[in-house]
């Protein structure tokens, strides 16, 4: 298999866009498809200030470094989940999150990149884990109490410190999986908000996914190419998930149809665009002010997130 | 022989096969996976040759 550039021997082949690059190639290519997607969905100018929200995964490390390359200027946001020792499912032995804090600060060291960390247990009293044990809303389902915390913490950064624009390393393998569990449901209101960008409202910066559009086994080749080192280990939590699950049927239909996830997604996006689910405006609750941390809620008083730290 | 390594599983295959034949003769989708050799990456039309050490890293990941 040749690189369609060079002719030179590929490494990447992609079949649902027929497409084979060497490595000199496809690290030009990712980045030169990230930027298209940015334009494509008017995520940002080059004049905004960004924040990436980074994990330690291939995804958003390279995420950031693909910003950087475009010259966005973009800073970074690691939250430490407190995914650690005997709070863990497996009980022993466990450093999900100091090692992904590790591998974080290492790349945004060696590159002399802002990045902002916030430490859950340090500021709110409790680790990811401990707060599940403790809420209502998260026995039983720590991924739930997880993506609450995470998001209050990233609007919170994000207001603070003036971003303009929370971007997140969601792929196109992300996506397909939150449309396809939401489809299974007709989750309308789901539905309707899932895109490329999430507009930002009084107090909430706008929400962006620059990867949107590239698949998960993309990236991954990208972070490997370009030598990013990143945590390979799952989040404990995250073994036997849904959204694993929905991923792993999904590429089962790549495989006998190549391009099907992009074709999924993309219909999907067409199709809202051109009315198939109800205006924005018709079903949008009103957003209210949580007296406590000012952070826009759907319901009068405290928001979830305040409701679950006055538990 | 040729070993394939994804994550704590072994797998062999006979030698001579493609990349491709050898992820689909152990029911391994070539979408959720990136196969290196020798820490560099291989397309699935790669024709594995005695002894090598084929590591498939897999790209699922999920949080």
């Amino acid at each position: 298999m040749k690189c369609r550039v060079c002719g030179q021997k590929a490494v990447v082949n992609m079949r649902q866009h027929k497409l084979a690059l060497c490595k000199d190639h496809y690290l030009e290519w990712i980045p030169e498809q990230t930027e298209r997607f940015i334009e494509k969905y008017k995520m940002f100018t080059r004049e905004e200030k960004v924040l990436v929200a980074v994990s330690g995964g291939k995804d958003s490390l390279s995420l950031w470094d693909i910003l950087q390359r475009l010259g966005v200027q973009a800073d970074g946001l690691y939250i430490c989940l407190g995914i650690d020792g005997p709070m863990s499912p497996t009980g022993e032995g466990l450093s999900y999150s100091s090692e992904s804090q590790r591998l974080t600060e290492k790349f945004a060291d060696e590159r002399s990149l802002k990045l902002h960390i916030v430490d859950v247990q340090k500021e709110y009293g409790a680790t990811i884990p401990q707060f599940a044990l403790k809420s209502h809303r998260g026995r039983g389902k720590t991924c739930s109490v997880c993506g609450l915390v995470k998001r209050h913490v990233m609007n919170r950064i994000a207001r603070d410190f003036g971003y303009d624009v929370l971007a997140t390393g969601h792929n196109l393998d992300d996506e397909a999986a939150v449309l396809f569990g939401n489809t299974l449901t007709w989750a309308g209101e789901y539905l309707l908000r899932q895109g490329p960008v999430l507009p930002g409202t009084p107090g909430l910066a706008r929400k962006v996914k620059p990867l949107c559009r590239i698949y998960e086994r993309e990236m991954l080749a990208y972070a490997l190419l370009r030598g990013i080192e990143y945590i390979y280990d799952e989040c404990p939590f995250s073994v036997g998930s849904t959204s694993i699950y929905y991923k792993q049927l999904l590429n089962r239909l790549e495989s006998d149809r190549p391009g099907a996830k992009q074709s999924f997604y993309l219909s999907f996006l067409e199709a809202r665009k051109s009315g198939l689910f109800a205006e924005r405006e018709e079903i949008q609750a009103e957003l209210h002010l949580c007296p406590n941390c000012g952070q826009p809620t759907s319901t009068p008083g405290l928001c979830s997130f305040c409701r679950m730290m006055s538990r | 022989m040729v070993k394939l390594i994804l994550r704590k599983q072994e797998y062999e295959v006979r030698p001579g096969m493609t990349l491709l034949d050898a992820l689909k003769k152990n029911n391994i989708l070539p979408e959720g996976v990136i196969c290196t050799r020798d820490g560099k990456l291989i397309a699935e039309d790669e024709i594995l040759k005695d002894g090598d050490v084929i590591k498939l890293i897999a790209a699922i990941s999920g949080g």
